[in-house]
């Protein structure tokens, strides 16, 4: 006969065994423990993880995982930026066994060697899990190539805006002397027109779909049947989809052919590939890419707005159907949720005058400056050159801020005008509304390397006898 | 640490046969490619592509016609990158597939001082190929945990835009570099 405290035991491990079946349930399939996982969270996760946290196999893609399988992990999401921005320190460097002495001493074969996650007691800005002083473990010796390094802190080489341990493209020597005379700030300056349409009525993927005719509001093609459909009609009539030919049924046709109310994120693709491919894996749609509900502002641990906690961010969060106004999505729709200092300060900064200017057609095309202008820009498609595309993952040139430096700032700005208004962070909190002090020494400091090499005299200054850095 | 150093082709039989008998090349299928062979295989490749790209891509565009430049920033500059560069590129390509080698080119005077020699090995070998003209350097080394076969050849200046370019680079410690000049190595690591 069985006793109670075997009846007990079974009871026991019974409900354990349910408990931890739905702790390890995609958070999604069942919306009652949708959240139940934060239980598994060994500590805070990082401010660029934490939005995905409870997908745990995104990194973590099999049980007990290896390095090598978080190592993937990374680089599936982080890889294509590393190779696009020509990561100055690629894997292949420590890879390599004459390194090997200097792998014993920073093993930065592996992501995670200096980004830990879960460990926020040691973690500070980009998630980096190291002391600052990192770059000593292989340029002990950079005093005597670079004199004017000499008794510069190690822990000062990536937070004074000259270094970036992965993407110095507007940090290098070369860069920084060619720009050594850069006005602080071109007043005629103009920011990349876009092009989507002229691309769209070329290409061979979208050119069905886009035609070189303006429909009005009269052309619509959606199902009489359809209710309350006025004030669409009048949106779309007025949208740059009208203006490119593009009718109700491009969009809401359903794979079997017939109309489809309720669409998403893959209706916009197919004329929108890049857009959207930089949207999922944005701040704003990095959840729906890994199989979670929407981001929502309650869930983001900036500031935001209380009225707007409830929304969910999709496309039509910033790009409001079915007028899908890019100068809405471009201001309004930012600080309808955002509100951190630099967010509240940009209707008092020299860029919205700028902005508001444009707008209102006193100012020419490009001289505006949104928030979009700064943190979704305007760039060559990394893929298609020729077509000038608006970037929708933010995180490409967010932080460290130094990337944002060639594709945003210096459309109007100097570079040493900009590393030094960068590196101010009050500066940046007022959102720029003052002039920044000089306090980068980067250029000048490649200036006077150039100037002393060996009395070699730089290719800009082919006349001149001495080193004269830029006071 | 340098086991040995060898004249070609006096002693490579040898040479082949001894490592063959030891070898267990990460790749290797049949046991019968010695880790000489190999790199000397590699090295032909990596030679010879080099070559005609330097001879009849770089040096053909921007010294004979004079249609584009090569310069070190070619993204930016939108011009063709250095065969320097194309090497260093192909290796890093090559070394993200983990088949059990990797290569790269250094030299006594580099332009990026990265690519001073570091081990003993190197450093030796470097000069061994500088001072003895078509012959190879091979030898065993121990980096870290792991035993390497390391062979280094002698990268010669074969046309006008090797010189010309690392004459004039302003980081460069040399500027009087001569057509056919020994100006580095090719240093190639078989994982033993």
């Amino acid at each position: 006969m069985l006793s109670w405290k075997w009846i007990l035991w079974a009871i026991g491990s019974l409900l354990s065994f349910i408990g931890l079946g739905l702790l390890m349930t995609s958070p999604n399939h069942i919306s009652l423990f949708a959240n139940s996982r934060t239980l598994l969270l060994p500590g805070r996760t990082t401010d660029g993880h934490y939005q995905i946290e409870l997908s745990c196999e995104s990194c973590h893609s099999a049980p007990f995982t290896d390095v090598n399988a978080l190592q993937d992990a990374c680089i599936r999401c982080h890889g294509e930026e590393l190779s696009r921005v020509e990561d100055s320190h690629p894997r292949a460097k420590f890879t390599d066994p004459r390194n090997a002495d200097r792998v014993a001493k920073l093993d930065a074969r592996w992501c995670i060697t200096c980004h830990r996650e879960h460990q926020p007691e040691v973690t500070s800005a980009m998630g980096l899990s190291l002391p600052t002083d990192y770059c000593f473990a292989c340029h002990e010796n950079v005093g005597s190539d670079r004199p004017t390094h000499k008794d510069l802190g190690f822990e000062t080489c990536s937070i004074n805006g000259c270094h970036n341990f992965h993407d110095n493209q507007a940090l290098y020597e070369d860069f920084l002397t060619q720009h050594r005379d850069d006005q602080a700030t071109d007043v005629n300056a103009k920011l990349p027109e876009r092009n989507l349409r002229e691309w769209a009525l070329t290409n061979t993927s979208v050119r069905e779909i886009a035609k070189p005719i303006h429909l009005g509001s009269n052309d619509h093609n959606a199902p009489a049947t359809t209710k309350n459909i006025g004030l669409v009609v009048q949106d779309w009539s007025e949208s740059s989809h009208a203006a490119s030919g593009i009718n109700c049924l491009d969009c809401h046709r359903s794979e079997d052919g017939t109309w489809q109310n309720n669409l998403d994120h893959q209706a916009c693709k197919r004329c929108h590939p890049s857009e959207i491919e930089g949207f999922m894996t944005s701040r704003h749609g990095m959840r729906i890419s890994v199989g979670l509900s929407p981001m929502q502002p309650s869930l983001a641990r900036l500031p935001m707005r209380t009225q707007s906690s409830h929304k969910t961010l999709t496309c039509e969060s910033c790009h409001a159907s079915h007028k899908y106004n890019t100068s809405h999505a471009a201001v309004e729709a930012c600080i309808g949720c955002h509100k951190d200092r630099h967010s509240l300060e940009y209707k008092n900064s020299p860029h919205y005058a700028l902005w508001q200017k444009s707008v209102a057609g006193q100012g020419s095309p490009g001289s505006g400056v949104s928030c979009a202008s700064c943190h979704f820009p305007r760039i060559a498609n990394y893929t298609d050159r020729n077509r000038v595309t608006v970037v929708h993952n933010q995180n490409d040139y967010l932080r460290p801020n130094e990337k944002m430096i060639r594709p945003v700032c210096l459309s109007c700005h100097g570079l040493g005008f900009t590393l030094d208004a960068l590196a101010d962070s009050s500066l940046v909190q007022s959102n720029f509304q003052s002039t920044p002090k000089p306090t980068v020494d980067s250029i000048n400091f490649a200036t006077v390397l150039r100037w002393s090499l060996e009395g070699r005299r730089p290719p800009w200054e082919k006349n001149s006898d001495k080193p004269q850095p830029k006071q | 640490m340098n086991i040995y150093a060898q004249r070609v082709p006096a002693l490579s039989i040898v040479a082949c046969c001894a490592a063959a008998s030891a070898c267990s090349s990460p790749k290797s299928t049949s046991g019968s490619i010695s880790p000489k062979l190999m790199a000397d295989a590699l090295h032909a490749v990596m030679e010879s592509d080099r070559t005609v790209y330097t001879k009849f891509v770089v040096n053909r565009l921007t010294k004979e016609e004079k249609v584009i430049e090569a310069t070190e920033h070619w993204k930016d500059e939108s011009t063709l990158p250095l065969p320097a560069q194309m090497f260093r590129m192909g290796a890093e390509m090559a070394s993200a597939k983990q088949l059990g080698f990797t290569y790269s080119l250094l030299s006594k005077w580099p332009i990026n001082k990265q690519n001073t020699p570091r081990t003993e090995v190197e450093k030796v070998g470097l000069d061994f190929v500088a001072e003895h003209k078509g012959e190879n350097y091979y030898a065993e080394e121990v980096l870290g945990d792991a035993k390497y076969f390391t062979a280094v050849y002698a990268d010669t200046a074969v046309a006008e835009a090797c010189i010309s370019c690392h004459n004039d680079h302003p980081d460069s410690p040399r500027e009087d570099f001569v057509l056919n000049e020994v100006m580095g190595g090719v240093v190639i690591r078989i994982a033993r």
